[in-house]
């Protein structure tokens, strides 16, 4: 269960994720995308997940990985990700309920470059009973 | 002439076993859901499902092609309602199309929708393009 003093804090934020070249080409390879000069949309997931389930798996803090399923999902674009970007991320634990057993978690998580916000991203998490 | 309601045609992306672990190995999902029928059958799914991620990425194709390309889209939104299955040898479709919800100065949402043998697998799927 999760530890429902968590909601409403924020995490990270203080070291840099690099944006390579060779992990824009092979999310765009994927999907067909021949334009590599630009992450694609999604892209960004692979940043915001692998940091929701660092945080959210810690022992403060006791979400079950292993039982969850995405519920939904919401990216703004305020600035397209390219190869080279280092982006700082922070994760906000944004509500939680518990509902017919399952646990529910919404999460916000924003990159930003150089101070400037480029893109924030809505998780609903939900741990099934 | 794209005014409210135009439909955009509809495409059809194609996802297989070996799609998914490319998927997992370029998004850093290693689930052994969408990977391990053994695994996925146990936790009580009818097969091997698609990552949900992969589903809104190949979403997001379509809607970055309509726009003119990844930098053309400024929001990008789904439910995930049912799990695109994905057994050991076959081929599964993936029919995207969308219609145009509103159009304002700058830029244009489209409703987007997403099947797979027949079913719906996104829901509330929305993206803001830039015109």
């Amino acid at each position: 269960m999760l530890n429902p003093d968590s909601v409403g804090s924020t995490f990270g934020g203080t070291e840099t994720i690099a944006v390579t070249q060779s992990e824009v080409d092979a999310f765009c390879a994927v999907i067909g995308e021949t334009d590599t000069s630009i992450a694609p949309p999604t892209f960004t997931i692979r940043i915001t997940l692998s940091q929701f389930e660092e945080i959210l798996t810690r022992p403060e803090i006791g979400l079950d990985w292993t039982r969850l399923v995405h519920g939904d999902q919401k990216f703004q674009i305020f600035s397209p990700v390219r190869p080279g970007d280092e982006l700082r991320c922070s994760a906000t634990i944004e509500s939680y309920r518990v509902a017919a057993g399952n646990e529910i978690v919404s999460v916000r998580s924003d990159l930003e470059r150089d101070g400037a916000i480029v893109v924030s991203a809505w998780s609903t998490l939900v741990v099934r009973a | 002439m794209i005014e409210i309601g135009s439909e955009l045609p509809e495409r059809i992306f194609h996802i297989n076993r070996a799609l998914l672990k490319r998927y997992a190995d370029a998004s850093g999902d290693q689930n052994p859901i969408h990977q391990n029928e053994e695994f996925a059958i146990s936790v009580g799914l009818p097969n091997v499902i698609a990552h949900g991620m992969l589903t809104m990425a190949l979403v997001g194709k379509y809607v970055s092609d309509f726009a003119g390309g990844s930098a053309k889209v400024a929001e990008f939104g789904a439910r995930f309602t049912k799990p695109v299955i994905v057994p050991k040898d076959a081929e599964v479709d993936l029919t995207v199309s969308a219609s145009v919800a509103e159009i304002t100065e700058s830029t244009i949402t489209l409703n987007l929708s997403a099947t797979s043998a027949g079913v719906k697998v996104l829901g509330m799927a929305k993206a803001v393009i830039y015109k």
